[in-house]
């Protein structure tokens, strides 16, 4: 069930054109190469991958220094006031540049997937590690972002390339859903779902 | 509030945009050159099928008088769909509309009404103290919001620059330049959005042209005459390019809409040898060095036509010809045709530039001109004063409109019994004037008309991030 929840999550992340698969498609048509989407697809996932750890990284230390229940309702805080603010503030995430070197475009990917909270929605997940021991925590956690970000960049992967080579970038105009409002409120929901359990 | 699917008037790239329905209305920057009553953005029917199409259907008065409305721009537009920061759930809807000679900027929405509604003023004082700019001028929807050009300094007479205005609040959020090494003239820009390159040309400071074009920084040769190019993301200039300080004013730039390419077009308003006009081409230079460096050259020249002095105004007399001035050029968003108009002959030229470095001239409209004066075909008895001027064009490529005043001070010289108000409507294929669309005179309610910006999105709106 909490694996199934993971791979999903992963996969959502994958099909948000805003978390890469869409960079990785231009600088593909940009350059005519289709080597060169397919170079920067696991470079994107690498930078998500960074942000995801660096949210277990702090689950980990978090939780080694309070209770679980500190630990569970911390967490479910920080999920609901995160989704408020992505629901009401305007702003969004800024960035030029196109022409951007691999390593830029990890950086890039790092950037967008910690502004986007990717790594924050493990929460209600990580929190429910047992914490018999610390080790178990962290070594659990990245096994959960490792597998996440893998079904994020097998679904990511298959978009881009679909869209590269058969639909079109036109498909954006009728597809792009807003995942970002839709991502704000599952947040909230799961920052509430979080401090109803531990309460 | 954000929409929970993409404005339908984004297009990812510009092959999407020339499939967009035509527009149904079209927005006029209009100005009381006396600044005596308020400057206003008129509302033109453009739908064919409308019992008033041609006619002025909506007016919005501005709240103060004395603006000089110029040139404006809209909120967002397909830049949205830029991949690195995607933004495509904003809407298209409020038009920035700069005083060129208040130093305010306006936002007017135009959601679900006819005639834009103003909600919010910027004061001339938040941009110069924020940024250090007064006399804003061409907008642009990009990668950090909107992107504001001004030709004056806050206090200072220069250097003009770029302001950077925030897309949601319309706060300034600052001076867009990090370095600008030798640029100090500023007028118009626009970029290569997917090579981070901007591109901005020169006019002159506001003392060099807010009393009308001055015959000794004319003949000076002290107008604008380079093109400068910039790092978009490092915001620092690159490298100038200098058409020579002949070619007196390079206004207008119309780069590539194929994100894959890397030129575009500058209209010269005139040289000072021979009063002609030219259009320049500015590319990669592949010939020197590793390829990174620009390059410009002249692809179009348009001659002066001879007059008799008594038939020219002062400022020409002494030169027995009249010039083209050629004040605003506008490609098509496929980049198959270049429109430059010619304000002083009263001519608006249609070339093909399929292949950018040989343009061939395929079409002309005659209508106005200093000394020729040719009637609109709808009104065949009046001579017009004023020539096409702004030109736009639709994203389809296949409606061209022009307008008849170029800047208020310049108008006195060149037209000095009157410039009038019209606006025209041609047909690209075949380039004829459509009769049924010429609102004129009276219809603008005295007022002189610049900028047509068309509802959903026109040629010189919007930069496109996929081939």
């Amino acid at each position: 069930m909490t694996l199934t929840a993971v791979i999903l999550l992963g996969a959502f992340h994958g099909i948000n054109p805003a978390m890469g698969w869409l960079f990785a498609v231009a600088r593909g048509l940009q350059e005519r190469s289709r080597d060169l989407l397919l170079q920067s697809l696991p470079v994107i996932a690498l930078g998500h991958l960074a942000s995801v750890a660096l949210v277990v990284l702090a689950v980990s230390a978090t939780g080694s220094i309070v209770t679980a229940t500190a630990l569970s309702i911390g967490a479910g805080v920080v999920l609901v006031g995160f989704g408020l603010w992505h629901l009401l503030a305007r702003r969004h995430f800024r960035w030029v540049g196109m022409r951007l070197s691999l390593p830029q475009l990890a950086a890039w990917s790092f950037l967008m997937s910690s502004v986007h909270g990717a790594g924050l929605m493990l929460l209600p997940v990580l929190t429910r590690i047992p914490a018999s021991h610390h080790g178990h925590v962290l070594s659990g956690g990245m096994l959960v972002a490792g597998v996440h970000t893998l079904a994020m960049f097998l679904t990511a992967t298959v978009v881009a390339v679909v869209v590269y080579e058969f639909l079109g970038v036109a498909v954006l105009r009728r597809a792009w859903f807003n995942l970002d409002r839709m991502w704000a409120f599952a947040l909230v929901g799961a920052g509430v779902v979080t401090l109803v359990g531990a309460i | 509030m954000t929409l929970w699917k993409p404005d339908p008037t984004f297009y990812p790239s510009p092959r999407d945009a020339a499939e967009a329905p035509p527009e149904k209305l079209a927005y006029v920057a209009a100005f009381d050159r006396s600044a005596q009553r308020p400057d206003a953005l008129a509302v033109l029917d453009t739908d064919p099928g409308s019992p008033s199409y041609g006619t002025v259907v909506g007016w919005t008065d501005l709240p103060y008088t004395g603006d000089e409305l110029h040139h404006f721009g809209w909120n967002a537009c397909s830049s949205a769909l830029c991949p690195y920061a995607p933004h495509p759930h904003v809407e298209r809807r409020y038009l920035i509309v700069p005083g060129l000679r208040s130093s305010r900027i306006y936002v007017y929405d135009t959601k679900d009404r006819v005639s834009p509604q103003l909600v919010k003023i910027v004061e001339a004082e938040e941009l110069g103290k924020r940024a250090g700019y007064s006399r804003p001028h061409t907008v642009h929807c990009g990668p950090e919001g909107l992107y504001v050009s001004a030709l004056g300094g806050y206090g200072d007479d220069g250097p003009g620059g770029i302001a950077i205005l925030d897309h949601n609040s319309f706060d300034v959020l600052g001076r867009w330049e990090v370095d600008r090494g030798p640029q100090y003239l500023a007028y118009d820009f626009w970029w290569h959005i997917n090579h981070d390159v901007m591109v901005t040309s020169e006019w002159g400071t506001p003392s060099m042209i807010e009393d009308g074009v001055v015959g000794e920084l004319l003949l000076g040769r002290k107008y604008g005459h380079k093109l400068h190019f910039w790092d978009l993301r490092k915001r620092r200039h690159v490298q100038e390019v200098d058409l020579g300080d002949q070619h007196q004013m390079t206004l207008e730039l119309r780069p590539a809409h194929d994100p894959t390419k890397t030129y575009g077009f500058a209209g010269v308003v005139v040289s000072v040898e021979d009063l002609s006009a030219s259009v320049w081409l500015w590319h990669r230079d592949v010939r020197h060095g590793d390829g990174s460096r620009w390059a410009a050259q002249k692809v179009i020249t348009i001659p002066a036509e001879p007059a008799s002095p008594d038939d020219l105004p002062d400022v020409l007399k002494p030169f027995g010809a009249v010039p083209p001035l050629v004040t605003d050029i506008d490609l098509s968003v496929d980049d198959q045709r270049l429109y430059v108009s010619c304000w002083g002959t009263g001519e608006l030229k249609q070339y093909d530039v399929s292949d950018p470095f040989k343009p061939v001239e395929i079409g002309s409209v005659r209508l106005g001109g200093i000394v020729r004066r040719d009637a609109h075909p709808a009104a065949p008895d009046e001579r017009l004063a004023g020539g096409p001027q702004m030109v736009e064009v639709s994203r389809d490529g296949r409606r061209v409109y022009v307008t008849n005043s170029l800047y208020g001070a310049w108008d006195d010289q060149f037209y000095p019994d009157g410039v009038g108000a019209w606006m025209a409507k041609i047909d690209a294929e075949p380039f004829t004037l459509d009769e049924r669309f010429f609102p004129h005179g009276d219809d603008f309610r005295g007022l002189r008309v610049h900028q047509t910006r068309l509802q959903g999105g026109d040629a010189s709106s919007d930069s496109y991030c996929y081939p």
